[in-house]
């Protein structure tokens, strides 16, 4: 563990890179990281480790990350990622990029973010400027992102292509909504426009949103992916009463679930005799319980789900 | 009780209509459709109101003046955060259920602020005016979009900034923009499809009465927004609606005649938006004289004889008594100093004074030009039977003409109006070295039976803040000072105060949850609430 302190170095021919990867180390506020004598061991750092000293660092300010990434701008070419910074690059590119390109990346003609389909051939680097200042002239807007977060969205776009379905892709819409609505049961949990239960997450717009594949895992495997917004907790509070539901909120006094009745729930915790998440879904999986046809006319459906 | 529970939030008709039988909620803009800002809750009272206590903070993440009033609806409370999210809040913790965010166009261009005044709610739905003139609706327990209506065209100045109004099975807007030459209207959707049901154009179009009041081709762009909620009465089945002023506002050469129904109040059939009656406040207004008060319907004694009235303080200087089943002008009497008119003529019609127009070299007109009040709640107490008034006292602007020629999303008002008080755009709390015959604030207690005041409570700096006053007797305003106050509805007499930190430019309303009554305020950047100390 390196001390923590103001301005760290890192002398790579001290210590080794072995050992650098096992690194944590904190800067404080104003602080700066220099790296020196690294040479070509520079380019073998992965941004997990970078992002390891960082997430050390708890107090760290933008200012002390900011020449940290500016330290580190020669390691974006060398794409390497963790499966967390993909994970990390995935909400990026849900929360900036699906609103043009769809879940997929494939929404606008001639383009197919997941298979490396552009306009024109982009180097990595250039992908993560366009990602960063958009294209002028074009709908492609600047977005406020830092080199290494436009760099995760990259990584992730490239293991789009790598991930199928495992069940057909030719599904009905209208048979699918029958089964949502009919013998999938869906709407007693769900909810699509004003019809069904606010208890589990709202799929009004889940196909703008969430891929085919995702949305396939999460029918057949739903404990695989749950979204940090759609985690279940349950509380018991001191008077005996045990209450489930999809939490909103959870602060160091109070907690704030929408129950299984659909109702807004705040509760001191003091009220309560103890509180926990329940880690599993409480979605059942569908698989064996619907054909491979219902599926795909299920998934289907929800992929035409693009919200108002 | 450990959690502040939620019933099934279906805020029906009939609730709306009964909304004063139930204090423990605060069910739209103004509390009820009478508009009083008046809470039948009466836990905080004269005596213990010296013991409340802030209870959360809620700090919007926005740099804009905070207007709104929240709403609360079984144990739910709903307010904005500038300029168009909805944020659900635990009324009692003041933490975060969920928050909407809408991103309104960039081709928005508000006059005085990217402002929302709030929400309005019908069944489980609740409905937002955005400033790029869009209606969305938005799902009340999960803050899910459930439609976006585009109401008007962002690009030429038209808005939505006041909180909608819910009647039956229609949510009614109108449209702010009276700077930019707009051509104002007021608008009914469907509730549940966001559908529009009917419009009525506050400037009549070729063919229909009041079309002659406009010279030329000026009723295209002569302004008549709106931007305060209106108010309804069940039993006449009519909406009344403040409607702004005529543009361009400081130079009438070009738009000849009366300028129906700018600076006017007008009442609609709630079913169909036809007009039943209007009454017209400021005829020609050259003095950016706003009607975008809120309506207040009160049931008096009227020289010995129970009326169904409207009372209204308008930005002209004057306090107004109709009657609102058929607009009949009943009393008209100045509340602040006013050098326009004289008085009225047996019709209600103002008499002006001669030269008291804006001129190439300046007139200086009382009140000036933000008025002698303005888009601040006043306040209607059964209990007292005064009405209370957010005033600018001692106020006057210099009116000075120029030409003004018409560009669309241009400003068009033919100069500006010069006051050694400005308005309220900048939001922050200034620093204040008036005089007291340089402008001052103040809230009035007005007797409506005869347009007499019975009390002032003066302020140094001017004020943008609403009154709610209580069936205790309790009455909270606030000002530009940043102060949070409360007075004896009956004398004046202040009776508790709280340092906000910025200045008040909201209404305040007042709700209960499990028993125990709240009073909350928009100040500066954020909500404040405070309860009794337990």
């Amino acid at each position: 563990m390196v001390a923590p302190g103001p301005n760290r170095e890192i002398d790579c021919s001290q210590i080794g890179l072995s050992a650098i990867r096992t690194q944590s180390l904190t800067l404080s506020a104003r602080g700066k990281l220099t790296l020196r004598r690294c040479g070509d061991m520079i380019s073998s750092f992965t941004m997990g480790t970078l992002r390891r000293f960082t997430q050390a660092g708890a107090g760290m300010s933008r200012f002390s990350l900011l020449l940290l990434f500016c330290a580190s701008i020669t390691l974006q070419a060398q794409h390497s990622y963790t499966p967390a910074d993909i994970a990390e690059g995935g909400r990026l590119f849900r929360a900036n990029c699906v609103l043009c390109h769809g879940p997929e990346g494939d929404q606008i003609p001639g383009i197919d973010l997941g298979h490396g389909k552009f306009r024109q051939t982009y180097s990595e680097q250039a992908l993560i400027k366009i990602i960063e200042n958009g294209i002028p002239g074009t709908a492609m807007p600047p977005h406020n992102l830092q080199d290494f977060q436009a760099g995760t969205i990259v990584a992730y776009l490239r293991t789009v292509a790598t991930t199928g379905r495992t069940v057909s892709g030719n599904g009905n819409v209208a048979r699918g909504k029958a089964v949502f609505l009919g013998k999938g049961g869906c709407i007693a949990c769900h909810r699509v426009g004003t019809t069904g239960s606010r208890a589990g997450p709202d799929l009004s717009d889940v196909g703008s949103q969430r891929r085919a594949v995702e949305i396939e895992q999460s029918v057949l495997d739903p404990d695989v992916e749950i979204l940090p917004q759609n985690r279940s907790f349950r509380v018991t509070t001191k008077s005996g009463e045990t209450i489930s539901g999809r939490l909103l909120n959870i602060d160091t006094f109070t907690v704030q679930l929408l129950d299984s009745k659909e109702r807004l729930l705040a509760f001191p915790k003091e009220s309560l005799q103890e509180w926990a998440f329940i880690d599993q879904s409480p979605m059942p999986s569908y698989r064996n319980k619907l054909s491979s046809q219902e599926l795909a006319d299920l998934i289907a459906y929800l992929v035409s789900l693009k919200g108002i | 009780m450990a959690a502040a529970a939620s019933l099934p939030a279906q805020v029906t008709f009939d609730r709306m209509l009964n909304a004063g039988k139930e204090p423990q909620n605060w069910l739209t803009y103004s509390g009820t459709y009478l508009s009083q800002r008046h809470s039948p809750l009466v836990q905080i009272t004269p005596q213990n109101v010296k013991n409340l206590e802030q209870q959360w903070v809620f700090q919007a993440r926005s740099l804009e003046k905070f207007e709104a009033t929240p709403l609360v609806v079984d144990g739910i409370m709903y307010t904005v955060q500038a300029p168009n999210d909805i944020v659900a809040l635990d009324p009692v913790s003041g933490r975060v259920f969920w928050t909407y965010s809408y991103s309104p166009s960039p081709l928005s261009r508000p006059c005085c602020g990217r402002v929302n005044r709030g929400v309005a709610i019908a069944g489980e739905t609740l409905f937002m005016g955005t400033i790029d003139a869009h209606l969305v609706a938005v799902d009340a327990k999960t803050g899910r979009p459930l439609w976006n209506t585009v109401v008007a065209k962002p690009q030429a100045g038209y808005a939505i900034t006041h909180a909608p109004l819910v009647i039956k099975d229609k949510v009614i807007v109108g449209v702010a923009g009276g700077e930019y030459g707009i051509r104002g209207f007021i608008s009914a959707y469907d509730v549940k499809t966001g559908k529009e049901a009917w419009r009525f154009n506050t400037i009549p179009g070729p063919g229909e009465p009041g079309h002659e009041t406009w010279k030329g081709d000026s009723w295209k762009t002569g302004g008549a927004s709106v931007w305060v909620t209106g108010s309804y009465d069940a039993d006449l089945n009519l909406t009344y609606w403040g409607i702004g002023n005529a543009g361009p506002d400081y130079n009438g050469d070009i738009r000849e005649g009366d300028n129906l129904y700018s600076s006017s109040v007008v009442a609609l059939d709630a079913d169909t938006g036809k007009i039943k009656w209007h009454y017209q406040f400021s005829p020609h207004d050259e003095f950016d004289y706003d009607a975008v008060q809120v309506p207040v319907l009160a049931d008096i004694i009227w020289q010995g004889v129970p009326r169904r009235v409207m009372l209204w303080a308008n930005r002209n200087g004057f306090f107004y008594v109709l009657d609102r089943a058929t607009g009949q002008f009943l009393l008209g009497k100045p509340f602040v100093e006013v050098n326009w008119a004289t008085g009225f003529d047996e019709k209600g019609r103002p008499m002006r004074v001669t030269g008291k127009v804006p001129t190439a070299a300046g007139t200086v007109i009382f009140p000036g030009n933000q008025g002698g009040t303005n888009w601040y709640s006043p306040s209607f107490s059964p209990h007292t039977g005064l009405f209370y008034i957010p005033t600018w006292a001692n106020y006057s602007s210099v009116y000075i003409k120029a030409e003004a020629d018409y560009e669309e999303g241009r400003r068009f008002v033919g100069t500006s109006p010069r006051s050694l008080i400005g308005g309220a755009n900048g939001g922050a709390t200034k620093i204040n070295t008036r005089k007291d015959d340089e402008g001052y604030g103040a809230v009035r207690a007005i007797d409506p039976a005869t347009g007499e005041r019975k009390w002032e409570f003066k302020m140094n700096d001017v004020t943008d803040a609403g009154i709610l006053t209580t069936a205790s007797d309790v009455l909270f305003s606030g000002g530009r000072e940043g102060y949070f106050y409360a007075l004896d509805a009956r004398n004046g007499e202040l009776l508790w105060r709280a340092n906000v930190g910025g200045g008040v430019a909201s209404g305040p309303m007042s709700y209960a949850i499990n028993g125990r009554q709240y009073v909350a305020i928009s100040a500066g950047n954020s909500l404040f609430v405070y309860a009794l100390r337990e």
